[in-house]
């Protein structure tokens, strides 16, 4: 198979017009792209996108729904005679006037053409050419790509002399022949800017700035790596990461949203990565830490990943019904997060997609299912069974990564513990909870791999997911890591690797890392050093119409990406560049600055949560990791700008652009008032020319320089601003009085509104809160 | 919302406007010359301009956002959406569904014939007797050409029975508020898919570029001020793009967050600064190409201009006095559900595609005479008012009114039922809701419900049937309007929903 024509498939570029089938003119319908079709037609990569996105449905692997007896997904099906005479087929391997599949989708009778009209689906001229083409090669079949296990891939020898690594040779063999070229290597402050907010979450210092610029030895950047994979803000940011996918929020959400305590958990989390824990056990602690057979308080901890997921205090509530939906969640975490397979779909019937029959799903649920709680819990200040309590004593003795703070005597911690009997799980038709038909018990769905004779509880999937031969889970977590690095992921979705998911850019290179990552011990610090230390992650992020015509999403990365940053890392940028930033580690969740009433108004929040009593002093000033999560009213700012809202396992944000997010930016009164510190440290320096001030500003949001021609507008405003407010001081009082912080008297109020009214727009540049 | 939007729009005489109109029509053409897809682009640009002339059928580009939807899937009768969400469960037996039979037997307890084991919440699964209670306590009469029956805790609504369309048919799955409001309010119990006002704003764009698609109101009922809360994320984007997302407004000193300026930032202050921040983000533009850089400058405009157009909506000071009294005396309260019926008729004037009231209280368990009339009279006159308000300004042919909770409440006592007092449960199997205005009929009664007022009998209304009405009241087909995410093509309806063609005019 030539790897250029997958290119054509998966981008769908233009490359010439020879389509095999001229009888048939392409429906003037839109601005259909005629592509080349490829010599030898790939199941995994041409026909099946086609087959499940628009057959499926009806003719897929759901075998309650199979239309006319027909399944499209294996071979064996596919080539089954149909009809009551048994004589006909909807594929005959070499012959497209036989198989009716053919007909039918070339059909242009309304009553016959596939798919019919009623689905909404409409085949493309292309894909019509892909299926008949395929059907005339032989109709072969592969089992899907990510269900294979990966095998070592040769490394190419392309990139040569510009290569740092493995990964530049896959790059750079995928490059050739597409008409791009890779780019230089960005400036040395673009490339520390990138990793920093990649590996820490935080900009670079300035001191970090000047000591790389200055360090000429060839290892200058690997040394500034380094410290950044040492440091404590390193694991916050992977922490931040993965308190998406597990959920993570201070509240237990649905109505009555009262206040949890799952805090001490996040604090292991941060430990966790701090330690460099190896993933297989990182993962296997949080799944089942609690059966591990020297399982220590540390492991239980662990445990409490299962117990994020939202808990009604509802009053009225019915509990097995909810007791059904914190089961459903965990499994389906497990589904997004270590499989990457949209298991939830298969609740209700067969999916339609992947081989995950509802079975196999409440084989998955089954795992789960085995805990003594309650779906409803009452009265709000309870903690809902099994927990564990915390008090300094232990704290001290077993686990001291966790921040009890003396004001707090002790804490009550969601975590796992199993049932000694199994409850009995059941097969739920349409899902629901009081429709249980045959009993089901714990185990994994055989089309990916076989359980086997494993425990049948969690540690048993954990040991599952991390068999040498499970094909998702090194995969989906080196994926994970790409996207964390590279904005994407190989497979650019990262929670879906099944039938309906997109296909890797680049399947050996993210199979030679799956492998890596596998056979080096799961070392989560050394994999993002290699993707960070590679060529490709140093190239310029600039882009031009060439990429932009041939590479809009810069699948290929012959340019490093341009990302927006997290809503987290600008605040959190924000509060590092005005000095605010407070480094305390771990502890309870803090209550920043909200707009008034939010939550108030909207009457939920049992017991302290009804009102927002924001903290004081220092506490305002924390890593956006540790801002209070309630789940029913979140910090607006942050979900202005993308963050995940909890409820759900999350392994991919948006990226968006809005007017809402230019008014947080302008007027939320954290970022007015750190503008305003970053004037003072400017103002403070008095050796420093007002350029230097200015450019200085600039350079604590952007990590760059300002050039002369935005020097001269940075200067032409603060001019302005200073004449402005020179004849409103009140105006200048006001402005810097945002914000509790202390201000600064020892500066003119009108210099200090002026620079600060600078430093705010600066803050507001998109450079400002992009990495690139 | 996006560059390609504000390109269209020339009649803004801002030199900075302009300038970056240029920008981004060069971005936007830029992209079109390279041969992109219009999907690429929708995918770059978040979502397009258009609008479909309503005499040819062709698009043409107008002024305000386009949605995705290149042409509507039929013709519309609805342009805009104003639902009056009563949360927590308005009574049906107190209100429009008129069951004399209760009142013959009140007191005696609810034939298991008829309630054939069928689920309870667990406030009243306990419960040992059922003792059936009619609405005696608020007489019905008949009122308008239509005759229908309405409690006498609405008499300003029973003047526009003639208006209105009453379902008394409607039914739901839930039973407990959070999965039951979601379900209406997205089509799942479950959290996580867009609002309906969401897929509206993604679906048709709006027709105004200085105020959001999708507009929120909350407002607290004084019949049970505590009860019960609401979530932000009952009007989020879910999957959608967050340009989606409904925007609370507020009688807070903000009414849309973090508007306002800071103290001591005047408006000219503002202008010069986002002026040079173009200036700005513009150089970096020229210096790495990145078309979201252009999106940005748009984004910023359209916030200073939201800085104007929010607060100028929001000002009611300038509604005339007969204004004020149609809508009764809370109105001239900010934050009251009167007020905010006046604010949704003004964003409806100024285009608002969806505009989203929440009154919260609803919610009878205990006390539902006292708790009841509170909220009836919150709600009322002002509801009454902004049908008879959108009549006289010719909007109720193209707007569409919805009046209604999550779900109704039973036909017997929750605790204790005595002479002046008991309360009611939360009750799916069928409650009732009003719709008014564009393509519904008016003066209609659809649906019927057994003398216990306990399971539909006639025309039952799915709320998924509710939600392919109200689609297809816009224009669109529920089933042919789709967003695929994770794979899978997701529906408003789900896979079910079929629209109630009986109550359109």
């Amino acid at each position: 198979m030539k790897k250029s024509l997958i290119v054509a498939v998966v981008f769908g570029w233009v490359l010439g017009c020879n389509s095999p089938d001229a009888s048939q003119s392409a429906k003037p319908d839109g601005p259909e792209v005629v592509q080349a079709l490829p010599e030898q037609i790939d199941f995994n990569y041409h026909v099946k996108p086609i087959l499940s996105d628009k057959c499926f449905a009806c003719h897929g692997p759901d075998k309650g729904n199979q239309q006319a007896g027909l399944a499209l997904h294996e071979r064996e099906l596919a080539l089954a005679a149909l009809g009551e005479t048994h004589d006909r087929h909807a594929i005959v391997p070499g012959d497209t006037v036989k198989s009716l599949l053919v007909e039918r989708i070339r059909s242009t009778d309304a009553n016959t053409v596939m798919p019919p009209p009623e689905s909404n689906l409409v085949l493309t001229e292309y894909e019509k050419a892909v299926l008949t083409a395929w059907v005339a090669q032989g109709a072969v079949y592969k089992k899907h790509w990510a269900f294979l296990a990966p095998t070592q891939p040769d490394v190419p020898a392309a990139g040569e002399g510009w290569a740092n690594n493995e990964i530049d040779r896959f790059v750079a063999k995928r490059l050739d022949g597409s008409g791009l070229e890779r780019s230089p290597q960005a400036e040395k402050a673009k490339l520390l800017r990138r990793a920093s907010f990649v590996l820490t979450g935080l900009p670079p210092s300035l001191e970090a700035l000047d000591r790389l610029e200055a360090n000429t030895s060839p290892d200058a950047f690997e040394q500034e790596i380094d410290r950044l994979l040492a440091s404590t803000a390193y694991a916050e940011r992977m922490t931040q990461i993965w308190m998406d996918l597990s959920r993570y929020a201070d509240s237990h959400g649905y109505q009555d949203d009262p206040e949890r305590f799952m805090w001490p958990w996040r604090d292991w989390v941060i430990h966790a990565y701090e330690q460099n824990l190896p993933y297989d056990q990182f993962v296997t602690w949080q799944l089942a830490g609690d059966l591990l057979p020297d399982a220590g308080l540390e492991q239980v901890i662990a445990s409490g990943f299962n117990r994020n997921h939202k808990i009604t205090y509802e009053g009225g509530s019915l509990d097995e019904e909810f007791r059904t939906e914190y089961v459903a969640d965990r499994a389906q975490v497990a589904g997004t997060a270590f499989l990457g397979l949209t298991m939830e779909c298969a609740r209700c019937h067969d999916h339609k997609y992947d081989p995950v029959s509802q079975k196999n799903y409440f084989e998955l649920f089954a795992f789960f299912n085995n805990v003594d709680e309650e779906g409803f819990v009452e009265p709000v200040g309870r903690t809902p069974d099994p927990f564990v309590t915390l008090t300094h004593q232990e704290v001290e003795d077993l686990v001291a990564f966790i921040h009890l703070p003396d004001s707090i005597e002790k804490v009550e911690l969601m975590v796992m513990e199993e049932m000694p009997q199994p409850r009995q799980a059941f097969l739920l038709a349409r899902g629901q909870y009081d429709a249980p038909t045959e009993p089901v018990y714990p185990s994994t769905p055989e089309r990916i791999l076989a359980f086997g004779d494993r425990p049948p509880n969690r540690l048993g999937l954990a040991n599952w997911l991390f068999d040498a031969d499970n094909p998702l889970t090194a995969r989906v977590a080196v994926n994970r890591l790409w996207q964390q690095v590279f904005g994407t992921g190989i497979v650019a979705t990262s929670y879906d690797f099944g039938n309906q998911g997109a296909l890797p850019s680049h399947p050996d290179l993210l199979d030679h890392l799956a492998l890596k990552y596998q056979h080096e011990g799961w070392d989560t610090k050394a994999m993002l050093k290699y993707m960070v230390l590679s060529a490709t992650f140093q190239q310029s992020s600039k882009t031009n119409a060439v990429y932009e015509e041939i590479d809009p999403e810069n699948r290929l990365l012959a340019r490093s990406p341009r990302v927006r940053l997290d809503a987290e890392m600008i605040r959190d940028q924000a509060l590092l560049a005005s000095n605010l930033l407070n480094g305390a580690v771990g502890g309870p969740s803090v209550k920043p600055y909200q707009p008034e009433g939010l939550w108030a108004e909207t009457r939920g929040g049992g017991g302290n949560l009804k009102v927002y009593v924001p903290d004081t002093g220092n506490l305002l000033y924390r890593r956006s990791l540790y801002t209070f999560w309630k789940r029913t009213v979140p910090p607006p700012g942050m979900l202005t700008f993308d963050a995940a809202t909890k409820d759900l396992c999350s392994v991919k944000r948006q990226e968006t652009n809005t007017p809402l997010q230019a008014l947080v930016l302008l007027n939320d009164p954290q970022i007015m008032e750190a503008s305003r510190q970053i004037a003072v440290q400017v103002l403070a320096q008095q050796q420093l020319s007002e350029q230097e001030r200015l450019n200085q500003m600039f350079r604590m949001a952007t990590s760059r320089h300002a050039s002369a021609e935005e020097l001269q507008v940075l200067v032409a405003q603060l001019q302005a601003a200073m004449v402005d407010f020179e004849s409103d001081e009140a105006a200048a009082k006001a402005l810097i009085a945002v914000g509790e912080f202390p201000v600064d008297d020892s500066v003119a109020p009108t210099t200090l509104a002026a620079y600060t009214l600078v430093a705010n727009t600066i803050m507001n540049l998109d450079e400002s809160i992009s990495r690139g | 919302m996006n560059p390609s939007a504000v390109a269209k729009k020339t009649q803004h005489s801002d030199p900075l406007h302009e300038r970056s109109l240029q920008l981004n029509r060069r971005a936007f053409l830029g992209k079109s010359a390279l041969g992109l897809g219009a999907m690429a682009l929708g995918g770059i640009m978040g979502c397009r301009y258009f609008g479909k002339d309503a005499d040819t059928g062709l698009v043409t580009e107008q002024k305000g956002i386009k949605g995705v939807l290149d042409k509507l899937h039929h013709g519309n009768k609805a342009k805009r959406v104003i639902y009056l969400f009563q949360s927590g469960g308005p009574s049906q037996l107190e209100s429009f569904d008129y069951k004399p039979l209760l009142d013959k037997m009140r007191g005696q307890d609810l034939p298991e014939s008829i309630r054939k084991g069928q689920r309870l919440t667990g406030m009243t699964a306990d419960q040992t007797a059922f003792p059936l209670v009619g609405s005696s306590m608020f007489p019905f009469r008949q009122h308008g050409q239509s005759g229908a029956h309405i409690s006498s805790l609405f008499p300003h609504i029973s003047k526009i029975v003639d208006d209105i369309c009453i379902i008394r048919s409607m039914h739901t799955e839930a039973i407990n508020h959070d999965p039951a409001i979601t379900f209406f309010q997205t089509g799942s119990q479950q959290s996580g898919r867009p609002s309906i006002g969401s897929w509206m704003s993604y679906g048709l764009g709006s027709e105004n570029e200085n105020l959001p698609a999708f507009s929120v109101l909350l407002s607290s009922g004084t019949g049970r001020p505590d009860a019960q809360p609401l979530y932000s994320r009952l009007w989020g984007n879910g999957f959608l793009n967050s340009l989606h997302q409904g925007v609370q407004f507020r009688t807070a000193k903000d009414p849309v967050l973090y508007l306002k300026d800071a103290e001591g930032i005047s408006r000219n202050t503002r202008r010069e600064m986002l002026t040079r921040l173009a200036k700005l983000n513009d150089l970096h533009y020229q210096d790495f190409g990145d078309p979201e850089i252009v999106s940005r400058i748009a984004q910023y405009e359209m916030a200073y201009r939201m800085q104007t157009s929010v607060p100028e909506v929001m000002n009611i000071d300038d509604e005339p006095e007969y204004i004020f009294k149609m809508y009764g005396p809370d109105s001239t309260t900010p934050g009251t559900y009167a007020a905010n019926c006046i604010l949704a008729r003004r964003l409806a004037e100024k285009g608002v595609r969806f505009i989203q009231l929440y009154h919260m209280g609803w919610d009878q368990h205990f006390n539902l005479p006292l708790q009841m009339k509170g909220q009836a009279k919150d709600v009322d006159q002002p509801s009454a008012a902004l049908i008879m308000d959108l009549k006289q300004r010719g909007m109720l042919e193209d707007t569409l009114v919805v009046w209604g909770g999550e779900f109704g409440r039973t036909n017997y006592s929750q605790g204790k039922l005595t002479a002046v007092d008991y309360g009611r449960d939360h009750h799916p199997r069928c409650f009732s809701i009003w719709m008014a205005g564009a393509g519904i009929k008016p003066g209609v009664v659809w649906g019927e419900t057994d003398e216990f007022g306990y399971n539909i009998v006639k025309d039952p209304v799915h709320v998924h049937d509710f939600q392919a009405t109200l689609l297809h009241l816009m224009g669109i087909d529920h089933e042919a309007f789709t967003y695929k995410y994770q794979g899978r093509r997701f529906r408003l309806t789900d896979v079910h929903g079929e629209v109630v063609k009986g109550i359109l005019s």
